[in-house]
């Protein structure tokens, strides 16, 4: 029961770490049938770029959490400039392109800004100063830590508030037109080049705060912490039904329930063959799973005529 | 009266196939204008250009203003807007959002303007009222029609470029769309409107033009062109 419970929590932390993601992946895709695959460097960006700020003041005697509040104030601007700069430069030139050629520029893009960050940050793991509570508490013999907490609400929070902002506001209304029809919104004024520069640019806070919350829980950044970071958000965001909103929230949390509790029992499934560091290998499972057997995720529609 | 849009040697290729070659019409403040055609007479793509959605040669001038210049977005805040052929509805959007989208343009300020607006929309369409919640995607065929038509109202246009509104509809829906287009009209919207149904086009409007493999052939009032043997035998079925 308790490992149960307590997987379950350390699956919920993890869960809205990639739900944050998925809804990067998601938001392009639904706007324009792109999977932005650097979109898990803009992550790992967001976690050594926030480093830059809070290390050097950790010991500036300010409150922990007001030095991680300007780490990720920062992250999520470079993140936001890089995600505008990545679909102006990387993007846009290609947007008329047979759709196999901005996969590629993806592809390309992720392997730049890897080799970019090993050349600012290098090649040596960082660890993350713990600024933040790290209180612990015990619930039925579960325990779980004040920083997964803060991980989670932080995550709920940031989640309705984009939900707020899709479903209820002007902003949100043209973003749902232009990635459901952008000639015909157009035509009612909306700019899609802005619209798809602001999806790049609300995708790539969402990943900056990520990139601080993942970095705050392990305790560790790496210019290559983002490859693995991105493949499983772009799964949840797969599992979830890629291109829909709530569908990235609810697989990203379910992908990290399933990765948790995968690996809190796979240890006795296979009477100690393999251990709990095989727990990648779940969100893998997942996504085959999903392809093969409902390829339009849980919360898709059909497969739309655009994938 | 003063020329509202005026186009010249306007030409559209899809490729390398020219769908419309090298036409050249009028169209004055207050009117309202019809252009008929078979299918494939390059109609549609007459009005797409016009709404900048497809790379064009010729000029095309609106207020005084080079139209071929612009972007598409930029042409409803000038008062230009176009009723595309398939209604084009966001039908993941409810009525109420699809409404709201015809707005978009609009600044803030004017939101008192808006909402007397869609009253008169509501007022206009009594359909869209009922409907607001649901979906635009589950329509019927006409209540999208309405809705697409009310979404154009909704951006105040000067100039309504019209494709097809009566397509798929059945004979009670096509006259109450015909009533709605006619009742904008005496708002003092300028309308440009291409039909199948050359019949109603041409009771409805005062002038029309007949368009044949991307040329324009023949150009008078609509009187004259629903008494022209040629109209009568083609598109009259008479
Ligand atoms: N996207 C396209 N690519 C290639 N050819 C096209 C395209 N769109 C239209 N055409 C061709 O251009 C010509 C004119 O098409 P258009 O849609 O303008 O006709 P239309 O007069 O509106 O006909 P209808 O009354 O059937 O709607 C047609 O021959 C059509 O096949
Ligand atoms: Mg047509």
């Amino acid at each position: 029961m308790d490992i149960f419970l307590q997987q379950l929590i350390n699956g919920l932390t993890l869960g809205s770490i990639y739900a944050l993601v998925a809804l990067g992946y998601t938001m392009v895709y639904g706007i324009l049938g792109l999977i932005n695959f650097a979109h898990g460097e803009v992550v790992m960006i967001g976690a050594l770029s926030s480093l830059t700020i809070i290390r050097p003041l950790a010991d500036s005697g300010l409150p922990g959490p007001v030095v991680v509040l300007i780490g990720l104030f920062f992250a999520v601007l470079v993140c936001m400039a890089l995600g505008f700069t990545v679909e102006r430069v990387a993007y846009r030139p290609l947007r008329n392109a047979p759709r196999l050629a901005p996969l590629i520029t993806a592809i390309g893009v992720s392997i730049v800004l890897q080799q970019l960050a090993m050349l600012i940050w290098g090649r040596s793991y960082h660890s993350v100063p713990a600024l933040l509570p790290s209180g612990t508490h015990e619930v039925l013999g579960a325990t779980f830590t004040e920083v997964q907490v803060i991980i989670v609400v932080v995550a709920a929070v940031t989640m309705m508030g984009l939900v707020l902002l899709v479903n209820r506001t002007r902003l949100g209304r043209a973003m749902r037109a232009t990635a459901e029809n952008p000639a015909i919104a157009g035509l009612m004024g909306v700019d899609a080049n802005r619209i798809i520069s602001l999806t790049f640019v609300i995708g790539s806070a969402l990943a900056a705060l990520a990139g601080v919350l993942v970095s705050a829980n392990y305790g560790i950044a790496h210019y290559n912490m983002g490859f693995i970071l991105g493949l499983k958000a772009f799964t949840a965001a797969v599992l979830g039904g890629i291109g829909n909103l709530a569908g990235a929230m609810v697989g990203g949390v379910l992908l990290g329930v399933i990765e948790a509790l995968g690996a809190g029992y796979i240890g006795d499934l296979t009477g100690g063959v393999l251990g709990s560091h095989y727990q990648d290998v779940f969100a893998f499972f997942v996504l085959i799973g999903v392809l093969i057997f409902r390829p339009s995720g849980l919360m898709g529609e059909k497969v739309s005529e655009r994938a | 009266m003063a020329v509202l849009l005026d186009v010249l040697n306007l030409e559209v290729h899809y490729g390398g196939i020219a769908a419309v070659r090298g036409i050249s019409f009028a169209v004055e403040s207050g009117e309202m204008v019809c252009v008929i055609g078979a299918n494939g007479a390059g109609k549609t793509t007459t009005l797409k250009a016009l709404a900048r959605m497809l790379p064009s040669a010729g000029e095309m001038h609106y207020r005084g203003e080079r139209l071929d210049k612009l972007p598409s977005h930029a042409l409803i805040s000038r008062g230009l807007a176009l009723v595309p052929e398939g209604r084009g509805v966001f039908a993941r959007l409810t009525v109420a959002e699809n409404l709201a989208m015809g707005a978009y343009h609009r600044p803030r300020h004017e939101s008192g303007e808006i909402a007397a607006d869609l009253d008169r929309v509501h007022e206009l369409l009594p359909r869209l009222k009922e409907r607001r919640g649901q979906l635009a995607g589950t329509l019927s065929g006409g209540e999208q029609q309405m809705l697409a038509i009310g979404r154009a109202l909704m951006g105040r246009p000067q100039l309504l470029l019209l494709d097809e509104p009566s397509m798929g509809l059945a004979p009670l829906m096509v006259r109450k769309v015909f009533e709605v287009v006619r009742a904008v009209a005496a708002q003092g919207v300028t309308i440009l409107l291409v039909e199948q149904n050359a019949r109603l086009a041409l009771e409805v409007c005062g002038r029309g033009y007949v368009m044949e493999s991307g040329q324009i052939t023949l150009a008078d009032t609509a009187a004259a062109l629903a008494a022209d043997p040629r109209v009568r035998a083609a598109y009259l079925g008479e």
